[in-house]
């Protein structure tokens, strides 16, 4: 696919990955390309699934690296913050999984839609949202996203639909979005993100049937991080192949902790949707390394072992790290940089969502309806009659 | 002054086939919605005229298709979505709840979804147990939803077209019984901009006896009961709810302070329901002072619907239940 003359070639092989190693001369100016080559993904009813390979280059690598560092950054910052009370209630945290939201957007657009359920921090990121105002929002204060109102699980930013707290609701609203985009013809597509403990929720066996049906461009994505809560995938679904499960819609099966890989994929279902084939259903295999929630130590169901080693051979971030450095893409000085950078970031966000004020009480009424006059609400008691406005 | 005929059901039919016409983005989905036109023919020769793409047959599956057209309602669409009766939506009603009422609140105003869920709802006849639930009282309950209830053709359509072009979930309870009613229906009401605000209720018939409050189908009962009482010199001002959520209290209030007396009438069962509701912000309102007796319920019996047309009509309210309440309430 369009390859320059090179000047020198590399092939190796690195832990289940044949990399190629390219480099391109031209005027004295060097640019590194790293051409990646997978094992086949598991395919369902597809002739043919993504691309074997893709190419990495060093701009690309350097952002996926920052951003998934910034989701892991923000996540560990949300721990602490939880553990220090200053974040209350629900928190479902993202860290192992970046490469799965990272990975999606760099596969579609921002004018694409999105929507997941609630372990929601990191695409809130990703479609459009600041650190800061996702903080703020995890301690309830004004400048959150929702401006306190909505917490962890109701994080809305343009063309993403939340954060949704009903496990499995998030899916036929997807593939209503995806209807939308037909129905307005803007060659627009929704990816509609459910874990694999929705996976068997009967809502999205209705959806899967009505978005087949009425060929909705929706990529139906099922991150499979192995436990649904506390319960692994063996003891609740009869089949574990999620990326099975949508029956006549096409599906594959793929490595979740490679952000290229994931992104390839996207790449190829986004395609898929947008020529009006219909909907499509990749599995990412994943992993959290937190518990199901701040609640949830998480090692009552999985092994401390387990954990680790996901974490020292799969992490996604190293992943990352490990083929940049090893392919002179980037220098150990260049990504401790970034991570500096992320670390200011994340404090500079965390004392904002620590010193911000919480939301005025003349708030609370407000947002129940849209384009309404101003009405009544009645306070908890008859005497107290509370306004509320758009 | 020119008058026409039209049945609820027409009334409904062309309400929403004008707001169809008018804006791109409204479009109708349900069960049998197209290409039967409409379980119950409300939705008559809407397919044939706009099509697949805007009025759309579902499968039997209300949970996906609700999530379905709040999904499309919250990306920019102005869905319709039929419920065959209402006692269906308890499948759905997470997507009604959750998903559509709270979102505006939860998003602080990002993120709104104007999405109206309507069809038959309450008692029918003969259709037992499971088909006979009245909802307004569940959905009553929900800040976030409006909630309307409309009784004749009149108010069938300029509702609904408020409904179609509000920017707020709207349940809109319709019922089964009313679609054949004819009413007569003025020159005004016919065109096409013809609306009823959502959160306003009407005076039926004026009084100064006893205010008698009621929605959808009751109100019929209402009127014919008060029609009776009127030969006895008894005077019923009815008044007919038009919409459960926002409710009309102070149409209530007014009326109350007038009469002095008050019955609430209304078919759904009795405890934690609309009736209740009402008396519960007589209590607390004004208009308490102003009453010369306890105001009281008439409502549907505290069972399952059963289906032998003698226990069915002796489980929901009869005009001479009306009368017996009036005069007892008077008595008092």
């Amino acid at each position: 696919t369009g390859v320059m003359p090179s000047k020198k070639i590399q092939l190796f092989y690195h832990r289940n990955y044949y990399i190629l190693k390219y480099i391109k001369i031209e005027n004295f100016h060097f640019e590194l390309f790293l051409f990646i080559f997978w094992k086949k993904c598991d395919l369902h009813k597809l002739e043919e699934g993504p691309p074997l390979q893709a190419v990495l280059t060093r701009e690309e690598g350097l952002q996926y690296y920052r951003t998934m560092q910034t989701i892991r950054r923000m996540e560990l910052k949300a721990d602490q913050l939880y553990k220090q009370k200053i974040i209350r209630g629900f928190c479902h945290l993202y860290d192992g999984q970046e490469a799965c939201a990272v990975g999606i957007e760099t596969g579609i657009n921002l004018s694409d839609h999105l929507i997941t359920a609630y372990r929601a921090h990191g695409y809130t990121l990703t479609r459009g949202g600041t650190v800061r105002e996702i903080m703020a929002e995890l301690t309830g204060r004004r400048g959150g996203i929702a401006k306190g109102k909505g917490g962890s699980m109701h994080m809305y930013t343009k063309h993403f639909y939340g954060g949704n707290g009903i496990v499995g609701a998030q899916v036929p609203l997807g593939a209503g979005v995806a209807l939308a985009c037909k129905y307005l013809g803007n060659n627009e597509i929704c990816v509609c993100l459910y874990g694999d403990g929705a996976a068997n929720q009967g809502q999205i066996f209705e959806t899967y049937n009505m978005a087949s049906l009425w060929k909705l461009p929706c990529i139906f994505i099922c991150e499979n991080n192995k436990y649904g809560m506390g319960t692994s995938v063996e003891r609740a679904a009869a089949s574990t192949d999620y990326y099975k499960r949508g029956d006549f819609i096409p599906g594959l099966r793929l490595d979740g902790m490679d952000v290229l890989c994931v992104r390839e994929a996207t790449k190829f279902a986004a395609e898929h949707c947008r020529s009006g084939k219909g909907p499509i259903l990749m599995e990412l295999q994943t992993y959290r390394y937190h518990g199901h929630s701040m609640s949830d130590p998480g090692v009552s169901y999985r092994t401390r072992e387990e954990i680790q080693e996901v974490r020292s051979k799969s992490d996604p971030i190293s992943m990352l790290k490990d083929r940049m450095l090893s392919n002179n893409m980037a220098s150990v000085e260049e990504l401790k940089e970034i991570d500096v950078e992320v670390r200011k970031e994340i404090e500079d966000a965390a004392q904002f969502a620590t010193t911000d004020p919480e939301p005025p009480l003349d708030d609370l009424c407000n947002h129940i309806f849209y384009n309404d006059p101003p009405m009544e609400v009645r306070g908890t008691n008859p005497w107290t009659k509370l306004k509320s406005v758009s | 002054m020119f008058y026409i005929r039209v049945t609820v059901r027409d009334a409904l039919n062309q309400a929403m086939d004008e707001e169809l016409e008018r804006d791109e983005r409204v479009f109708l989905l349900g069960e049998e919605v197209a290409q039967y036109d409409g379980a119950y023919k409300v939705s008559r020769g809407l397919w044939k005229k706009y099509g697949d793409k805007r009025i759309i047959d579902t499968p039997i599956t209300e949970m996906g298709f609700a999530g379905i057209a709040v999904g499309a309602a919250m990306a920019g669409l102005r869905p319709i979505c039929e419920f065959m009766t209402f006692n269906f939506s308890m499948q759905a009603i997470d997507q009604v709840i959750n998903s559509a009422a709270k979102t505006y609140y939860m998003s602080a105003g990002r993120q709104s979804v104007p999405i109206v869920f309507r069809g038959p709802n309450g008692a029918s006849a003969g259709v037992a147990a499971q088909h006979s639930q009245c909802f307004a009282a569940w959905y009553g309950h929900c800040p976030g939803l409006k909630v309307v209830s409309p009784w004749s053709a009149e108010d069938a359509r300029g509702l609904l077209k408020s409904a179609i072009r509000d920017d707020n979930p709207v349940v809109f309870l319709e019922n089964e019984l009313m679609y054949g009613v004819p009413f007569e229906m003025s020159e005004e009401s016919q065109s096409k901009d013809f609306l009823i605000p959502i959160g306003k209720a009407k005076i039926e018939r004026q009084g100064n006896h006893i205010t008698v409050v009621s929605h959808s189908r009751m109100v019929s009962l209402c009127l014919d009961a008060a029609a009776v009482l009127a030969k006895e010199g008894i005077e019923c001002e009815v008044i007919n709810m038009r919409t459960i959520r926002p409710l009309d209290a102070e149409a209530i209030e007014t009326s109350v302070m007038k009469t002095n007396h008050l019955i609430t009438v209304e078919g759904g069962w009795p405890q934690f329901g609309v009736g209740g509701e009402i008396l519960a912000r007589i209590m607390e309102g004004p208009a308490f002072n102003y009453l010369d007796a306890p105001a009281v319920r008439v409502t549907g019996v505290d069972i399952p619907m059963p289906y032998a047309k003698i226990l069915e009509d002796n489980s929901v309210p009869q005009i001479k239940d009306i009368i017996f309440s009036v005069k007892k309430t008077l008595n008092a």
